[in-house]
């Protein structure tokens, strides 16, 4: 369904293109054929924030600079800060990158994130210092606003900035940051002051690379399934100038806000979400329901899979739910019959769960060779089930756990008092 | 992957689809609220009340008028030949007010006839767009869907037998009835009212529909109307079911939705602790589940409508698809609709079980929850 979906709509939306959005266009996919990397020999990530090794890395950051320099970056951004100064053509060059299967960029956190935050509240000096490099990749960002206590609420954040003239001291502790070993810089949010919780919260950036062995350690976080993947972020009186303080003192849960936006999917990411890259066997078999050859082949509790009525009738939930969820996004492109923003915020909650389910259901087919782990050659699947299991807590737990999703559904759909 | 391609984005809901839907929704709006329902269907709460059938056949004379009645009945035979996904879209507004009428039943014999395909059956279908309303008769006291199983039996000129669990059958004029002649199947079309026939009516729960037992005793067969046999009664019917579950599921989707606004409107305005008992997580997050299960269902049922209209070839298994999450969801949101009304949900007075006894009838019929997943299954592993 997806790529002949694709291929029509960029085709409609061609046709409603400015003269300038179709210059664009025709140059953008000029130079796409011709340069669009060969796959890599590790499988493709979905997302920066995914890099783990130095190989994804300098693969991803090598994309994003040769994207950048051919103007598929920033497009929309003023000249003087490192962008295109282009009108609309952003989403024009996103299209022509999905279109061509691009990989994903480096830059994740920095361009669906930091960007836009330090567009609207930065000084032109720090602009003009920062955002040409977070563009092309030459430096790259993480995001530290969750730590050991703070979570869910997120609010509650403890690492604290004191003011000593022009500088601020930070002393605390982040988890959760995605690529802070690669990182330059760290979009962060600490309190300034203890007794205001939501009004005595300020925005920083930080540097995290030139303070590595000084005031800053980075460690890795190792998840459940064993893999490094985030790290946690210490700092100990680590020293910035009062310039890169973003907004006002005290106004740093309402930049949050606007960040945060950005990472649930509300706002429109300047070419982090372009590309759509994919292994590719992956492309072949992405279409197909994967439990059911699975249940073909397998045996549990001493029978074949496909007698047991009962695993029989997960199987045909979840295939009945990822038909669903695909329904669900096509329907929230029709509002005659729907409200959209009532469709878009269950996606999260719908797609993590439904993963989630896949591969405990997947377990459950399994039967005994489920014990099995991918470094045995007995597992089925090359033992990615009982991996993906595991990994599914990270969908959903991370970006607002899905009780969390339930709140914003219940308060801003159905209008429902407020948690808090 | 292309399959779904050929299938409109919008899932066939054009200018007239949604000018069929939001006039459905306004009638309702203007003319038959919930308490109307309520002073109609629930006026006498004894359980041993009488088994007469309670609905305003004015007003369903005014929808028949609308022209509501021939929506689904091809132009050859003088209907209006409208799409799956436009009678779904009206069906889903009959649901959310739980209008009692034949209109469903009716539905599902035009989709039988129009599979037939031949000239006794388009002749039938001229008079249901006439505004005459009909009922598909062929369960067994087992409640079995099976197709080609039925204890009546055609034999010497005369019907005979007792059919089950026939819907709406006070309120139509004809019954489609599937019975057996020389060992093979055959679909008559029998009025309503002929020699013979009786119709003894089933005491049930659900206090917006009506079914019956008939008892057919040496009935004329010559004063019925012979639509199909054998082979293309079975092709016949596996054509229509399809759009017998799209239909069933749509009026689902739309009493959900009148559940689902109903508890939360219930929940914003009921204090209890100082607060809105939305507040509360416990009351909070099944509300919102119950929501995104109702949204997959209405996803499924436009896909599986849409399908019906553009996609043959798969109608057959989102069809199940949708009334197998249909099922699950109202099974799940009834039961929370009641329960998070607390006390007054208990009542008599209070509308919220008019539509968990019609949910409650609707999630057995054309089968449950597992029985689609089952049906599914079959096609599943067969492609």
């Amino acid at each position: 369904m997806t790529a002949p979906a694709t291929n029509s709509a960029t085709k409609d939306k061609a046709k409603r293109d400015t003269p300038e959005q179709a210059e664009f266009r025709r140059m953008a996919r000029e130079w796409l054929s011709h340069n669009n990397p060969p796959l890599p020999n590790f499988k493709p990530i979905k997302s920066g924030v995914e890099m783990v090794t130095e190989e994804q890395r300098d693969y991803y950051c090598g994309w994003q600079k040769s994207a950048y320099d051919a103007g598929l970056i920033a497009c929309d951004y003023p000249v003087e800060f490192g962008g295109g100064g282009r009108n609309r053509c952003q989403s024009v060059a996103n299209q022509e990158m999905a279109l061509a299967k691009t990989p994903v960029f480096a830059g994740a956190i920095g361009l669906g994130m930091a960007a836009a935050t330090i567009f609207h509240h930065g000084s032109d000096a720090l602009k003009q210092s920062i955002l040409p490099k977070l563009f092309s990749g030459e430096e790259l960002w993480c995001q530290g606003f969750s730590e050991p206590g703070s979570g869910s609420d997120l609010a509650s954040v403890q690492t604290f900035a004191r003011r000593e003239g022009n500088k601020w001291i930070i002393n605390g502790h982040k988890v959760w940051t995605s690529t802070a070993q690669f990182a330059t810089w760290m979009i962060l949010l600490a309190r300034t002051d203890k007794t205001d919780k939501y009004n005595g919260l300020s925005y920083f950036v930080v540097p995290i690379k030139s303070q590595l062995g000084k005031t800053v350690t980075v460690r890795p976080l190792i998840k459940i399934t064993g893999e490094a993947g985030f790290n946690e972020v210490i700092f100990d009186d680590l020293e910035v100038e009062d310039s890169f303080l973003l907004g006002e003192v005290g106004q740093g849960w309402q930049v949050a806000m606007t960040t945060l936006l950005h990472e649930r999917g509300a706002g429109e990411m300047p070419g982090a979400a372009a590309g759509g890259q994919k292994a590719k066997d992956a492309t072949a078999t992405s279409s197909e329901f994967p439990l059911l050859g699975l249940a073909k082949r397998s045996y549990r509790n001493g029978k074949p899979v496909v007698e047991d009525a009962q695993v029989l009738d997960q199987i045909m939930k979840l295939l009945t739910r990822s038909v669903g969820i695909k329904q669900n996004r096509r329907l929230r492109g029709v509002p005659t019959l729907a409200n959209t923003q009532r469709l878009a915020l269950q996606d999260k909650l719908l797609g993590t769960d439904y993963m989630q389910n896949l591969a405990a259901t997947a377990l459950e087919i399994e039967g005994m060779s489920s014990t099995l782990t991918h470094e045995d050659s007995k597992a089925p699947d090359l033992g990615r089930w009982p991996m993906a299991y595991l990994s599914s807590f990270g969908g959903t737990i991370a970006g607002g756990t899905n009780e969390i999703q339930k709140n914003i559904l219940g308060e801003r759909v159905l209008g429902l008092a407020k948690t808090k | 992957m292309t399959k779904a391609a050929t299938q409109p984005k919008n899932f066939g809901f054009g200018e007239d689809e949604n000018a069929l839907k939001n006039l459905a929704l306004k009638f309702f709006q203007d003319n038959f609220s919930a308490g109307n329902l309520h002073d109609l269907v629930a006026s006498d709460s004894d359980s041993r009340r009488s088994r007469e059938c309670r609905w305003d056949r004015a007003m369903w004379q005014q929808i028949v008028d609308l022209g509501w009645l021939m929506t689904a009945v091809p132009e050859r035979a003088g209907g209006l030949g409208m799409s799956a996904a436009a009678v779904a879209g009206l069906v889903e507004e009959v649901g959310r007010a739980a209008f009692p009428c034949p209109l469903l039943p009716t539905l599902g014999v035009t989709y039988i006839l129009d599979a037939c395909g031949n000239e006794p059956a388009d002749a039938v279908l001229a008079r249901i767009a006439e505004g005459e309303a009909f009922s598909y008769a062929s369960c067994n006291q087992y409640g079995s869907w099976s197709d080609s199983e039925s204890e009546l039996k055609v034999e010497h000129g005369k019907l005979n037998g007792s059919v089950y669990f026939v819907q709406e059958a006070q309120k139509v004029d004809g019954f489609l009835v599937n019975a057996k002649l020389n060992g093979e199947v055959a679909l008559y079309a029998v009025p309503a009212k002929i020699a013979g026939l009786s119709v003894n009516p089933d005491a049930i729960v659900d206090l917006t529909r009506d079914q019956a037992t008939l008892e057919f005793s040496d009935v004329d067969i010559a004063q019925c109307q012979l639509v199909a046999t054998a082979d293309a009664v079975l092709s016949a019917l596996s054509a229509a079911t399809p759009a017998m579950l799209v239909i069933l599921s749509a009026d689902m989707c739309g009493a959900a939705e009148w559940q689902l606004q109903t508890t939360a409107e219930y929940a914003r305005t009921r204090q209890q602790f100082d607060r809105a008992i939305g507040f509360f997580q416990a009351v909070k997050h099944p509300l919102v589940e119950f929501m995104v299960e109702i949204d997959q269902a209405r996803s499924l049922l436009y896909n599986a409508a849409c399908a019906i209209d553009f996609e043959p070839e798969m109608a057959g298994q989102y069809a199940r698809m949708a009334k197998a999450v249909a099922n699950d969801a109202v099974g799940f949101g009834s039961r929370k609709s009641v329960q998070l009304h607390g006390g007054i949900g208990f009542t008599w007075e209070c509308y919220i079980h008019l539509y968990l006894k019609r949910q409650l009838h609707s999630q057995v019929l054309l089968g449950d929850a597992s029985y689609q997943r089952a049906r599914l299954a079959e096609l599943v592993l067969a492609s």
